[in-house]
């Protein structure tokens, strides 16, 4: 008689009745933290998203979009798009350059401890600060210029005073830009094996042949992945710009910032939000591509 | 033929880092000096500016708001992430890519974006709770999210949590015991770093608390520019390099274990 068939057996490993197990609390941990994003996250992206699709009068309506090609706005959301097309090209360039230059030293060396340590704090170093240590550098009372007219050099030829034009907020862009594509590119610098270099060599293939074949194509996908970033970054930052630019709405942010303070916006509660959404879903496509970027690089890095 | 390679690499290598030096030490150099420049041509070197920090009420708050905001919100990322962190990796683990989905959201959100779809919430807070400063914890630790959740998850990931926990739970440790005794005294690092990323990007913040209409320590500076540009770039001074002190410790602590967290991904203050 096996056990199975014994009906004491039985009843033993399996109760017949009452014995369906509990249902499993665990679900219960998670709720304050979904509840939290769910407030402070997923709520107002909804609002953003419901927002932007309503008249002033409460209809359904695409008007609030129709309003981003109008001239104004447009002007700014062009503007925006090319600051950030230019700080991430010469940012990423020359913080290719930078990371080359760490990458190529002792790994374990102080300069490059240093180098690093800085890149991670102006990295994150925008805003109201930054804008006022370019000023003081820069403006028509800063130290630099100061120095420069001193020595017969005007930076401002014909008074012509760029700091306060996109021109200016691009090099100040590029302080905290350069230090961002340091960050993101030394890991595929790292991965670069020197024997690979070796093997080029040993089959003939000069330098040119080996940034041309061989390094080139291996860091050209993290290389763009990184610009993507680098524009993301460039595309979403505020305060710098709010900072400097005191009047009118030159990029999208400060659109934004115009419609969210004046009576306009008041009037027109859906175009700041058909901004808004705009702005999440041009840094939503960059970032899936620097993601998809990131993937393909790190396929090689290990 | 190899040596002359080597020598030209040194000489591209150090002509790149005496020009970035330059660009990125001259602005701060600058500051420092617009700070402690006396009234008038050719007058003396002067703390005057240093000294209205503390003889101006108004920036007085704001500077203690934003610390507190800077505690707050640390904490309440302590509370909050990293239990669901540890619960959902013992627990749940099929929720493990949806937490860290929403998590890394804020990346693609652009704070100037989000603080449109927030500020809604926030009158209605104001309305009904409170009107003070301190409530703008709640926003910013939507801002932290991202930062903390890779630095908590490189931390968590390094340790064996699932035979801690369990080692903890069969000699009879309650949750909390195993979250306080077990999983933080584990990954001091991580927290650390998390900690200090948030108080950094806190203390930055302008965005939210210039829409939303309160006075933290940027939106202070940026009102004292107008009235007293000497004091505001000496307060811009002062707090960047508290800034600077914590972000120096956290890649200094992140060196020492030699992975780079935090700060990749971008999203600025």
């Amino acid at each position: 008689m096996t056990a199975a068939g014994n009906p004491a057996f039985d009843t033993a490993a399996r109760p017949v009745s009452g014995g369906r197990r509990l249902p499993s609390l665990s679900w219960l941990g998670v709720v304050p933290f979904f509840a939290y994003v769910g407030v402070f996250l997923l709520l107002p992206t909804a609002i953003i998203l419901v927002g932007s699709l309503e008249a002033p009068d409460g209809s359904v309506t695409l008007s609030n979009f129709g309003e981003i090609f109008k001239p104004f706005m447009y002007t700014s959301f062009v503007n925006s798009v090319q600051i950030s097309v230019v700080t991430a090209v010469l940012g990423a360039v020359l913080g290719a350059l930078l990371a080359y230059a760490v990458a190529t030293g002792n790994p374990q060396g102080l300069l490059r401890r240093m180098v690093m340590s800085a890149a991670g704090v102006f990295a994150q170093f925008g805003g109201v600060t930054l804008t006022f240590a370019w000023l003081a550098t820069i403006s028509t009372t800063g130290i630099v210029y100061q120095f420069l007219l001193d020595r017969g050099l005007n930076m401002y030829p014909g008074n012509d005073i760029w700091l306060y034009g996109l021109k200016g907020l691009g090099v100040i862009y590029l302080y905290f830009q350069i230090p961002l594509m340091v960050l993101v590119f030394i890991p595929a610098l790292d991965g670069i094996r020197p024997q690979w270099r070796e093997a080029t060599e040993s089959l003939g293939g000069g330098t040119w042949h080996y940034w041309r074949y061989v390094a080139g194509p291996l860091l050209f996908p993290s290389f763009l992945g990184c610009t993507l970033l680098l524009f993301a970054n460039s595309f979403s930052a505020y305060a710098t710009a709010a900072a400097l630019f005191t009047n009118g709405g030159i990029l999208l942010p400060l659109q934004v910032q115009a419609l969210m303070t004046s009576e306009t916006g008041s009037s027109q509660p859906g175009l700041a939000k058909a901004l808004a959404l705009s702005m999440i879903v041009v840094v939503l496509v960059v970032m899936s591509l620097y993601t998809l970027l990131q993937r393909r690089t790190s396929a090689w890095l290990r | 033929m190899i040596r002359s390679r080597r020598r030209k690499l040194q000489i591209f290598r150090y002509t790149v880092f005496l020009v970035a030096a330059l660009f990125f030490l001259i602005p701060m150099f600058a500051s420092v000096e617009f700070s402690t420049r006396g009234t008038g041509i050719g007058a003396p070197r002067t703390l005057d500016s240093w000294k209205l920090i503390g003889s101006t009420p108004e920036l007085f708050a704001a500077i203690s708001a934003s610390l507190e905001l800077a505690v707050i919100t640390s904490v309440m990322m302590l509370v909050l992430v990293l239990p669901t962190m540890v619960w959902v990796r013992l627990r749940l683990p099929t929720l493990n890519r949806v937490v860290e989905f929403i998590c890394l959201m804020p990346l693609t959100v652009p704070a100037i974006a989000l603080v449109v779809g927030i500020k809604p919430i926030y009158v209605w807070i104001s309305l009904n709770f409170t009107d003070s400063i301190l409530a703008l914890a709640f926003g910013y630790l939507i801002l932290v999210l991202p930062y903390a959740y890779r630095t908590l998850d490189a931390g968590l990931g390094a340790i064996d949590l699932k035979t801690l926990t369990e080692a903890a739970r069969s000699l009879g440790a309650g949750w909390g015991t195993v979250m306080l005794r077990v999983v933080v005294p584990n990954i001091p690092t991580a927290i650390l770093n998390a900690s200090l990323l948030s108080v950094a990007l806190v203390l930055g913040e302008y965005t939210f608390a210039n829409l939303m209409n309160y006075e933290n320590l940027q939106v202070a500076v940026a009102y004292e520019s107008l009235v007293d540009p000497g004091t505001s770039v000496a307060i811009s001074v002062a707090a960047l390099g508290f800034a600077f002190v914590l972000l120096m410790v956290l890649s200094v602590v992140g060196n020492l274990r030699a992975t780079p967290v935090g700060n990749i991904g971008g999203g600025m203050p």
